[in-house]
């Protein structure tokens, strides 16, 4: 939509106007739109240092290191890794044979139970205060404390759900963050009917605030639907899993892809085939690769991936409070994929309260408590591909071992890897609109951060959450003078060193 | 407490002790912790690792090879002695390449738990960063070298208890590394098996048993419930361990 903006015919006469860091420990990125004479936004660029450091990291290691080794990946979805990893390793025990029943449903619920939260951080903790108060609105009250102390009942509950979905993860892997559960071959423990009691719990009541937040999401991007339809607006094909017959799936499945007018382009697509779909790209100016879909062509094959692409893509969910929320999103679609950025947030919480309703579910099932938990096979494999869809959406992770059973190579491509291009598109979207040539403004400054963050908090710093993440906003001529800065200080003050 | 004969003063409390024992024997018998790597009850003492360095009537010297005298007056845990502890432990992490947060020994290893016990919270000088080889080439076993510490618990083992000569420590200083002694200079090419005493020794995750990766949940290992001080070496991992 706003490719024309990425690349400018005459880079050398233009400003450079700098936003940087949009991020902390999961790398530091950085936003850059160039200006020409007129000041017109010609140019716009997201900068994100990404993890590939840990591709080579890996190479060399003992394959069963490797689930526990990549979740530092990440201190937001480690979950999502150490399963991932999980199933790439699986042929290297198993061969081409499934992990036991048991396993299968300990490491669903450990899943559903990180998107659960993860989701639940995302929409509470880092977007509802922007969502609630307004892109405007003042950072000492612009975050979660901000909720809490105007709508109290809402925060707590966004608390609450986050904290359930952590006690899960802590009951199966041992810890909250970074703990060990899932292993390659299957997992590591079984789980006693004591744990399970406890986490029956709260379920439905978890339920219950999940739908009702679900709601809350909804009316408020219905009641600002003529501002949010068009708010860093992009269009473009979505990739997610899918089961065989078209249902959301989380866990495993198939590769789907809806095209922007919601034709399937691609269907039943095998994940351990990714590579045939999927093409990364490098530009010289970003550390992370831009990824679009290999049979479609560079700038047919643009896609999204995470709950916008997962309510979009299903034809249904499993369960039902979720699915009578899919349908109302669709009808509110048209039939066609929705395509607002900040309609992720209302997708999101569909995925969340269909994570809730699943893990009722997995907790019922008697399978959840057996004690077959981890298999083994003489005939075994080299090579092996796990995807996933993590709460950004797909993951995938793609190793080969060598002689000695260490990693001879591996391919990570990470939610935000995926939504590179989106991102970047959003970004430019919201400066082409509010940018006004001259000075950068707070609002600017805001908005370009409730864009990037409609996709991902791992790229927006964790203290955001408290209002506190330090921002410096400058503008710089074609020779490299700043002319206009705009900083945002830790304690959420602004300042301007120039005019 | 008849005479002085046969009792020494560690930290204030007088201590009985057989005649022969050195200092970390006699601690030990007594239910008196001294930090160590390189000591191991079942083997001759080496001192090399430094770290039970208690002070001797005023004067340096290491617990585990020196003599218990009657009437020594020692200091063990004092705050003096675990800041050059702390120090000692801090070289030997910045010396390798200790990554616990994926270590599958993290919470059985003796040098993560010694790190604990004597206050480190960083790393406190630069990282070596070495490139150490790591051998996956023993079907059972797992020798990776940037982990290992040099205490020589597994050259002593293997040929002390298991009458092999699997190890040994070649080089000088920093760059001491473990050396297989097989052809190849690989695991796999030796006659190292896993039922070996020397298999069990190691204090940290350099020779590790493949496939026993995590079985015992983090949280819920050795030193994640004692601190060193009150531990008895780590069992073997139990399955059904849960939090
Ligand atoms: S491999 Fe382990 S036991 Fe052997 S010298 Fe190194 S640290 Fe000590
Ligand atoms: S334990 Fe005494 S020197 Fe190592």
């Amino acid at each position: 939509m706003h490719e024309h903006l990425e690349q400018a015919s005459q880079p050398e006469g233009l400003q450079r106007l700098v936003i940087e860091p949009v991020s902390r420990v999961e790398g530091h990125g950085k936003v850059t739109l160039l200006l020409d004479d007129a000041g017109r936004v010609q140019q716009a660029r997201l900068h994100i240092v990404e993890f590939r450091g840990f591709e080579r990291f890996i190479q060399g290691r003992p394959f069963r290191e490797v689930p526990t080794l990549v979740q530092r990946l990440c201190g937001i979805c480690p979950v999502s890794h150490l399963l991932a990893a999980s199933k790439a390793c699986d042929p290297f025990v198993l061969g081409s044979s499934a992990i036991t029943p048991t396993a299968k449903a300990l490491r669903r619920l450990l899943h559903h139970a990180q998107v659960l939260q993860s989701n639940a951080l995302h929409f509470f903790h880092l977007a509802s205060p922007d969502l609630l108060f307004g892109f405007d609105a003042d950072p000492a009250q612009r975050n979660v404390f901000g909720v809490l102390a105007t709508n109290r009942e809402l925060g707590l509950r966004g608390i609450r759900i986050r904290k359930y979905g952590q006690e899960v993860i802590r009951l199966l892997t041992g810890k909250r963050v970074h703990g060990t559960g899932s292993a390659p071959g299957g997992f590591l423990h079984p789980l006693s009917l004591a744990a399970r009691a406890s986490m029956q719990q709260d379920i439905d009541t978890i339920i219950d605030w999940c739908a009702a937040s679900l709601q809350l999401a909804r009316d408020q991007y219905l009641a600002n639907e003529a501002e949010y339809r068009n708010f860093a607006a992009t269009r473009s094909a979505f990739l997610s899993l899918v089961t065989a017959d078209g249902a959301a799936e989380l866990y495993d499945g198939v590769l789907r892809v809806k095209d922007a007018e919601g034709r399937l382009i691609v269907d039943g697509h095998d994940p351990a085939r990714y590579s045939d779909l999927i093409r990364e790209e490098v530009k010289p100016w970003s550390y992370m690769k831009f990824p679009y879909l290999a049979p479609f062509g560079h700038d047919g094959g643009y896609y999204r991936v995470g709950p916008l692409a997962r309510i979009n893509n299903a034809d249904v969910l499993p369960t039902p409070l979720a699915e009578a929320a899919r349908r109302e999103f669709s009808d509110y679609g048209g039939g066609k994929p929705v395509q607002a950025a900040l309609a992720q947030h209302w997708a999101r919480m569909i995925d969340t309260l269909m994570c809730a309703e699943t893990i009722r579910e997995l907790l019922d099932a008697p399978e959840l408590t057996g004690s077959e938990v981890m298999g083994e096979s003489s005939d075994t494999l080299r090579e092996g591909v796990g995807v996933i869809e993590a709460p950004r959406g797909t993951l995938i992770h793609h190793y080969r071992l060598a002689e000695d059973d260490t990693i001879a190579c591996a391919n990570l491509i990470v939610s935000t890897t995926h939504n590179n291009r989106g991102m970047n598109d959003s970004v430019r979207g919201v400066a082409a609109q509010y940018f006004d040539g001259r000075t950068i403004t707070e609002g600017l400054l805001n908005r370009i951060e409730v864009a990037i963050r409609a996709y991902d908090p791992c790229l927006s710093c964790a203290t955001h959450a408290l209002g506190q993440m330090p921002l410096i906003v400058e503008a710089l001529a074609a020779d490299g003078q700043p002319v206009s800065q705009l900083i945002r200080h830790a304690d959420g003050q602004f300042s301007r060193a120039l005019p | 407490m008849n005479g002085n004969d046969f009792t020494f003063v560690l930290d204030g409390e007088n201590i009985r002790f057989e005649p022969g024992q050195t200092i970390m024997e006699a601690a030990t018998q007594a239910g008196i912790y001294i930090p160590h790597l390189c000591y191991h009850a079942d083997y001759r003492p080496r001192g090399s690792c430094k770290l039970c360095t208690v002070k001797i009537n005023g004067r340096f010297g290491s617990a585990c090879t020196m003599p218990v005298q009657p009437g020594m007056q020692i200091d063990n845990d004092t705050d003096e002695l675990t800041a050059m502890r702390r120090r000692l432990v801090q070289m030997l992490f910045v010396e390798g390449n200790h990554y616990c947060p994926h270590c599958e020994k993290s919470g059985n290893c003796q040098l993560q738990a010694v790190a604990y016990h004597v206050g480190m919270t960083d790393s406190h000088y630069p990282h070596f960063y070495p490139l150490r080889q790591l051998d996956a080439s023993h079907p059972d076993m797992l020798l990776d070298r940037d982990r290992c510490i040099a205490c020589e618990l597994c050259v002593r083992a293997s040929l002390e208890s298991d009458g092999k000569a699997v190890f040994g420590l070649a080089g000088r200083g920093s760059r001491t590394r473990v050396v297989v002694n097989s052809e190849s200079g690989l695991l796999g090419d030796s006659d190292f098996s896993a039922d070996d005493v020397a298999a069990r020794i190691c204090p940290t995750g350099a020779l590790i048993p493949k496939r026993e990766a995590y079985l015992r949940p983090i949280g819920a290992r050795q030193y994640d419930l004692r601190d060193i001080a009150h531990n008895a070496p780590p069992d073997p991992p139990s399955p059904e361990q849960m939090p």
